[in-house]
């Protein structure tokens, strides 16, 4: 097994030098750092000059992914932009730790990232946690009870929650349950942000505005988890052990509980492990339109403002996680199937 | 069969039907899915909307904007109501869905051509071809699709001139968005290509192809590929509502098709800043991509069952 782990790990390793290479290439051509550098406008030319010198933006790409890489305290740079390399660097590349610096607020990326991550992990959590509880509800309803007119209807329904787009849901709950149940003098939602300033972040202003984005989410994810657990489930009740434990008078909640939603799991444990990394990259569109302050809108904000290190970040955070867990889901499928061995 | 006798004379062998190809067992089985055909109708109703309505309303009036008439509700002039900047909603929904539309086709086209290349070279080749794609197909895989999208659409962005086709300009970034949409998404379609490839090569059929000398690109694309076509078919039908939503989630955050090129997805831009004023913003662009994408998922559902080689059912 550990044998298993390490050889991941190092397949690993390639795929990420990939991602790393395909995004910095994309980033280095995305538009002009400079221009919109802290909000600051930079009108003389050698102030620019000076500038790109000291950032390290002159040099070729090929260095500049170097630096990115295993950082740039063992050569000497151009610290103060005369044109001559004076001192060390003290950057210590991302193999170290070191994920840069963000051009826009000057503040370290990891701990930009480190302030978003939490709110980010809070509402897609909270969403994957809602999603799967309610897919595995109406998923078993169905599979029990195939064809009837209540499945019937949910397959349907279901289809228009996995072709709803996002935006739509989310403005059209965010009208109804903030906007019209304000003109009705009913108890309304809050639309934006993470809580009210005037109240302090407090867990019960977190909660009460996550109710709607967390909403939005569930309703495009649950449809897909919820036809693969109907299917599942319907393939597994279809098996000889469970007629077998039915027919030796096993109770029905026995049967469906413990014997075929044990085996069916198997699946939905391999699903929710390969979708679970993408949720640290957030919602970019979600978290938008709700304002949530999560690690969606940072890389929206700081690609727009060509912010290389806080995208990149950002990006291997996510290509990391991928790796990890699918390494994850692999132990927890073995764990769950003693059939399942590595060798 | 026979001509004398009555019907109940006929021998087994007479009402034994003649073989179907898959492809009229497919279309027998689609007919009678009600989903898929409710699908169709509706992509058709989409469509004939989009480009049959454009006879009724010219370009111009679409683009045409009156200030005085800013964010007006639905009535019987603007059915539809008004933009943040008085265009007609209604207008620009049958102009903004032909461009939908077309996005979504295209960047299916590209994804799907892409797809089969990558997914037929690695499977058929095999060693270090297949090492290197597959993993430039799993890097690709985790990155997040709509950061990837962001990316390339600010990295092309702009970058095209506008294109003139008869008398209509269209946005130089209706170009970029088909493209990086088709660039991002063939890498489901390279696996499930790939995987046939890999079982198709070994089969009897492709061994007599190359014992009579047949050149490898002759087997890849006339002997093994025609075999893989109803995955790809089924693949590629539920990609056009991706393809519609990726438009409209990078025209959403300002960064798809520009102005004054109308789609679904860029009408909603500034939806958000008149969310609780003017609600038709964003229900009617909203609605019609709703819709779309139910009735290509309706449709591609349908074909799943119905090109399921497995299936026994008529």
């Amino acid at each position: 097994m550990l044998q298993y782990i390490i050889k991941r790990l190092l397949q690993g390793i390639p795929l990420l030098v990939i991602v790393s290479l395909i995004c910095f290439l994309l980033m280095m051509k995305v538009g002009d750092p400079i221009a919109t550098m802290g909000g600051r406008t930079i009108t003389r030319p050698e102030d620019r000059e000076r500038l790109t010198r000291q950032l390290g933006l002159d040099k070729p790409i090929v260095v500049q992914y170097l630096y990115w890489l295993v950082g740039n305290d063992w050569t000497k740079i151009d610290s103060d932009g005369d044109g001559t390399p004076d001192k060390n660097g003290t950057r210590h590349g991302i193999l170290r730790g070191d994920f840069g610096t963000s051009l826009v607020t000057r503040k370290p990326v990891t701990e930009m990232i480190g302030e978003r991550v939490i709110n980010t992990l809070t509402l897609m959590g909270a969403s994957e946690v809602v999603t799967i509880f309610f897919a595995l509800v109406l998923g078993i309803y169905s599979a029990l009870r195939q064809y009837s007119a209540l499945d019937n209807i949910l397959t349907t329904l279901l289809f228009v929650g996995y072709s709803m787009p996002i935006f739509f849901i989310s403005l059209a709950s965010m009208y109804i349950f903030a906007v019209l149940f304000k003109q009705w003098g009913l108890p309304y939602l809050p639309t934006v942000g993470m809580f009210d300033p005037q109240v302090g972040k407090t867990a019960s202003q977190v909660i009460w505005h996550m109710v709607l984005p967390v909403m939005s989410l569930s309703v495009i994810y649950f449809a897909g988890y919820s036809r693969y657990i109907r299917s599942t489930m319907l393939e597994v009740m279809s098996q000889d052990y469970i007629r077998t434990a039915k027919s030796k008078g096993l109770p029905r909640r026995q049967v469906v509980y413990i014997h075929a939603l044990k085996n069916a799991s198997l699946p939905i444990v391999t699903l929710v492990g390969l979708d679970l990394p993408f949720l640290v990259g957030g919602a970019v569109v979600t978290e938008r339109i709700f304002a949530w302050p999560g690690m969606g809108r940072l890389f929206f904000d700081h690609l727009s403002r060509s912010d290389i290190s806080v995208v990149m970040g950002i990006v291997m955070l996510v290509a990391v996680s991928v790796v990890v867990f699918q390494i994850l889901t692999d132990i927890v499928y073995a764990w769950l199937d003693p059939r399942i061995r590595y060798d | 069969m026979a001509v004398s006798s009555s019907p109940f004379s006929q021998s087994a062998d007479d009402l034994v039907a003649p073989p179907l190809t898959l492809t009229q067992l497919g279309w027998l089985r689609l007919r009678r899915h009600k989903m898929a055909l409710f699908g169709g109708i509706l992509l058709i109703l989409l469509t004939l909307f989009s480009f049959g309505g454009a006879l009724f309303v010219t370009e111009k009036y679409a683009n045409f904007n009156d200030t005085s008439q800013r964010l007006m509700p639905p009535s019987a002039e603007h059915p539809f109501g008004t933009d943040s900047i008085g265009r007609d909603i209604l207008a620009r929904s049958i102009y903004g869905g032909q461009i939908s539309l077309f996005i979504g086709f295209v960047a299916v086209l590209i994804e799907t051509i892409l797809g089969i290349l990558v997914g037929a070279l690695a499977g058929y080749y095999g060693g270090w071809i297949d090492s290197v794609l597959m993993r430039i197909t799993e890097a690709l895989l985790s990155i997040p699709t709509i950061l990837l999208l962001l990316v390339m659409a600010k990295f092309f962005g702009g970058k095209v001139p506008d294109i003139h086709i008869g008398e209509r300009a269209f946005s130089g970034s209706v170009i970029v968005i088909v493209v990086i949409i088709g660039a991002t998404s063939w890498m489901y379609l390279a696996r499930i290509v790939r995987a046939e490839f890999l079982s198709l090569k070994e089969r009897e059929f492709i061994l007599g192809a190359r014992a009579t000398g047949t050149s490898n690109f002759e087997i890849i694309f006339l002997h093994i590929l025609p075999n893989t076509f109803a995955p790809i078919i089924v693949s590629s039908t539920l990609s056009v509502a991706n393809a519609i939503l990726s438009e409209a989630y990078i025209s959403f955050l300002g960064l798809g098709v520009q102005e004054p090129t109308a789609t679904w997805g860029n009408m909603l831009e500034k939806s958000l800043k008149y969310m609780d004023s003017s609600p038709w913003l964003w229900f009617f662009p909203g609605m019609l991509i709703l819709m779309t994408t139910l009735g290509i998922n309706f449709l591609g559902d349908g074909l799943r069952d119905a090109l399921d080689p497995r299936s026994r059912v008529l």
